[in-house]
């Protein structure tokens, strides 16, 4: 079975295009557009990987990040950052939360997936 | 593909930057609004978190200086000015301009772009300045690929160990070692003496540390980098030497693994016993670690495209009018189902026709809901046009909106925006006035224009109405007298009068402005209108404005009408004109010497005999009926030989051949298949006025 992964981000745009990229290189994908939605569609699948925006309405990343931590069930989820944010208090903050990485954006196709595998494998 | 989800950006961006410029407007009125300021943030961080993405690198440069200033204005270093407000709005045109633009940079204003760059960089600078900071502005630059250079061969001796709650971040350290091990040939040593006994153990922590030889040519930076998202969460350290061999001697190879660690537990003899291996095979040897997570499958995922749907998806409006339309049929065919069953008295098939009624009915409704959207979009377009429009007339004008919730369809909002932009246009230029004389009449400087929208029955009410001098009514009627549109005589409802603006080529401006005054505008506003089968009135008053009442219809795909029948052709009515219907009988016909009017309750109404209109020649039946219909305030009626009912139906153009067709707006297809023609009603009656008003004024001299 392939492995699946939750997209998060409220940018319709930037959603379509990692989700494209991680079909393409054989993933299955969820797509959600803010944590809120995240979470309620965490309850329906067994995921491999987040991949969660920051900044977002209603949501925000890091408020994702704990929650799922909380939760039993996907409490070990890798869950990559999507930031612009070359800030290290902002990833320091999603560290702190409970991120497994981050990537920051703008980035490649290539470049996601590079670190898409290093955390799942 | 890729153009696909360049479209998808740009379309995004579209609608962020139209939030970006709602948001201005509204931190305009509120600066220390902390939400609004959080929105611009986002819409702005959004556009260059995803231009950068789709290649628009030109865009997440500008966008960068610009958030780096609303990121002091969040954390209230900035202050919001009217100038930082202007030069936003400017700037969020030039992104605009460099969406479309971008594909041909030539015709780009490059010095505009630097000139709105420089003025955001020095208020950063600015702000440094004022606080001693030396904060140097970050650029935004592309990520590129960094290619590790070639480096020459040692061999490392790494210590890796986790913090017992690394898995609580979502690591798998396994997955680390194993990118360790991609960077060149390896031994690794897994040490799981640090696991409690079973009876203590706690699964949720981890218990292993690592030792691994490894020798590769990426250097020091590439094994770091395999530990970048942990680094501060393991035990790491890393040593290096330039021979492997030299490991095979008891000396070198303490003193290698004391560079490391005292406590290092691995052995010489696992060790070399390892080395030798590895050297005869050149291939790297690795211990098997036993790893409490589920082995990690080598195959690659399968492609698999199936998977969650996204919360919204973009439908293309075309397929959208197609099932609005095969919709529209359906109810057709359901309301030919449910006369046959009515006649069958067959409770079992009025059963199914029933349940095929009530779901065919939220099916229509759900059908036309995925064409409708908020008229707020639009909405606050204005507000911008008012903003800019006052500013251009040295006016001051305050824009309200209401009911921007109020759903329409998707055509009719597009449709409806030049007409209210010249509407709105008029209200600030001939409107409003100026603050000065608004003062002297008591009014307060500001004037208001007020935009609201609201739902009544099956069509939407669209006021536009501002408080400013309204319209006099005697220059209104000087001036049609003078372009030969009544005579001075002419005893006119105030309705009547405020119509006349509405005349090709009217206008009251004693001056043309480049806003207003050209008169063209009114009469294309009161086209396009109707055009979407929709009504426009004025009301006006010299004391408290001018209200502008545009009454549409929710969706232009089905109509409501009244189905009627002449000889064996039917005909389809709207119904939202429609008043009622009564009958003809010869002897009434006599009565009023065959001058097509008829007495309705002591009213005159004159009627269109739609059986001559068309041409039929069919005996006329005894009893007539005639459909009573308001036309923009005067009644007519319409004589056909029976009323068949209420009818909905979908709306068919009639193709290239009978576009220009007088009086028919298009056909339907009933639900026995044969077709009946949409009578347009409003062209019927503008055909036939001069005619009738004739024959009113020949009745009046009898």
């Amino acid at each position: 079975m392939s492995k699946k992964i939750m997209t998060v981000d409220d940018s319709a745009s930037v959603r379509q295009m990692v989700a494209f990229t991680l079909r393409e290189a054989g993933y299955d994908v969820v797509e959600a557009c803010d944590g809120k939605d995240a979470l309620s569609k965490l309850n329906n699948v067994e995921l491999n990987l987040i991949l969660t925006d920051l900044n977002m309405p209603v949501m925000d990343g890091i408020e994702l990040i704990k929650n799922v931590r909380k939760d039993n069930k996907n409490k070990f989820v890798p869950i990559i950052m999507l930031t612009t944010e070359s800030q290290s208090e902002k990833k320091m903050e999603g560290k702190t939360a409970g991120a497994t990485g981050w990537i920051v954006k703008p980035f490649v196709p290539e470049q996601l997936l590079n670190v898409v595998k290093k955390v799942i494998g | 593909m890729i153009d696909a989800h360049r479209k998808a950006f740009i379309e995004e961006a579209t609608e962020l930057l139209a939030q970006l410029e709602v948001s201005l407007l509204e931190l305009e009125n509120n600066p220390k609004d902390s939400e609004v300021i959080a929105k611009v943030f986002r819409s702005l961080h959004t556009i260059k978190g995803s231009s950068g993405m789709f290649g628009y690198d030109d865009i997440a440069m500008f966008t960068h200086d610009i958030e780096n200033v609303y990121d002091h204005v969040r954390n209230g270093e900035i202050n919001i000015t009217k100038e930082l407000i202007d030069l936003t709005l400017a700037a969020g045109d030039q992104i605009s301009f460099m969406l479309v633009k971008s594909e041909d940079a030539s015709q780009l204003d490059d010095n505009l772009t630097k000139e709105i760059l420089t003025s955001f960089r020095n208020i950063i600078a600015d702000y440094n300045s004022r606080n001693n900071k030396t904060n140097e502005i970050k650029t935004a630059k592309p990520a590129g690929h960094s290619f590790a250079a070639s480096k020459p061969v040692k061999t490392f001796l790494i210590y890796f160990q986790p913090f017992q709650d690394i898995f609580l971040s979502g690591t798998n350290p396994v997955n680390l070692i194993k990118e360790l091990k991609d960077l060149g040939d390896s031994i690794i040593l897994a040490d799981f003496n640090s696991i409690e006994s079973l009876d203590i153990i706690n699964p949720e922590d981890c218990g292993v540390s690592w030792e691994i030889i490894l020798k590769t040519n990426k250097g020091i930076d590439a094994i770091k980098d395999v530990f970048i998202f942990i680094e501060d969460q393991c035990v790491l350290k890393i040593a290096e030497t330039d021979e492997l061999k030299k490991l095979k001697d008891e000396k070198s190879f303490t003193d290698f693994k004391n560079l490391l660690f005292e406590t290092s537990k691995i052995q010489k003899t696992s060790i070399t016993e390892l080395l030798e291996k590895y050297q005869h095979n050149e291939t790297p040897a690795e211990i098997k670690i036993n790893k409490k997570e589920n082995p990690i499958s080598k195959e690659s995922p399968e492609s698999n495209r199936e998977s969650e749907t996204a919360s919204s998806i973009r439908v293309s409006s075309d397929k959208l009018d197609e099932l609005v339309n095969l919709v529209g049929e359906l109810v057709t065919v359901q309301a030919r189902l449910s006369q046959i069953a009515a006649k069958t008295n067959d409770p079992t098939i009025n059963l199914v026709s029933e349940e095929v009624e009530r779901l065919t009915w939220s099916l229509r409704e759900s059908a036309l809901n995925t064409r409708m959207l908020p008229i707020g979009t639009t909405f606050s377009k204005f507000k911008r046009l008012v903003r800019d429009l006052s500013k251009e007339l040295g006016k001051e004008v305050q824009i309200i909106t209401e009911g921007a919730e109020t759903e329409l369809d998707k055509t009719i909002i597009e449709k409806l925006n030049d007409p209210l932009v010249h509407i709105i246009r008029n209200c600030v230029d001939h409107g409003i006035e100026s603050p000065q004389i608004r003062e002297k009449a008591g009014k307060s400087k500001t004037g208001t224009v007020k935009l609201s929208a609201s739902q009544s029955g099956g069509n939407v009410l669209v006021e536009i109405s501002d408080d400013g001098a309204g319209m006099n009514k005697d220059v209104i009627k000087a001036k049609a007298v003078k372009m030969g549109l009544i005579n001075e005589k002419d005893e006119l409802s105030d309705s009547q009068i405020y119509a006349l603006v509405f005349s090709s080529g009217f206008s009251t401006a004693a001056q043309v402005t480049n806003v207003s005054g050209r008169g063209v505008g009114m009469d294309v506003v009161k086209r396009a209108i109707e055009s979407l089968r929709g009504v426009i009135e004025v009301k006006s008053s010299q004391t408290t404005g001018t209200t502008i009442t545009l009454k549409l219809p929710l969706t232009l795909a089905i109509i409501d009408g009244l189905l009627v029948r002449i000889d064996d052709d039917n005909f389809v009515l709207p119904l939202s004109t429609i008043e009622e219907c009564i009958e003809l009988n010869k002897k009434e016909i006599t009565n009023s010497h065959e001058m097509n009017v008829i007495n309705v309750r002591g009213k005159i109404i004159p009627y269109i005999n739609l059986r001559e209109r068309f041409g039929i020649t069919a005996k006329r039946p005894d009893i007539q009926q005639i459909v009573v219909a308001d036309i923009k305030g005067n009644k007519t009626g319409f004589v056909v030989d029976q009323v068949l009912g209420q009818h909905q139906t979908v709306l068919k153009s009639l193709g290239h051949f009978y576009k220009d067709v007088k009086g028919i707006s298009g056909a339907t297809i009933m639900g026995d298949g044969t077709i009946a023609l949409i009578l347009d009603i409003n062209d019927i009656t503008s055909n036939e006025e001069i005619h009738e008003r004739n024959m009113l004024e020949q009745l009046s001299i009898k």
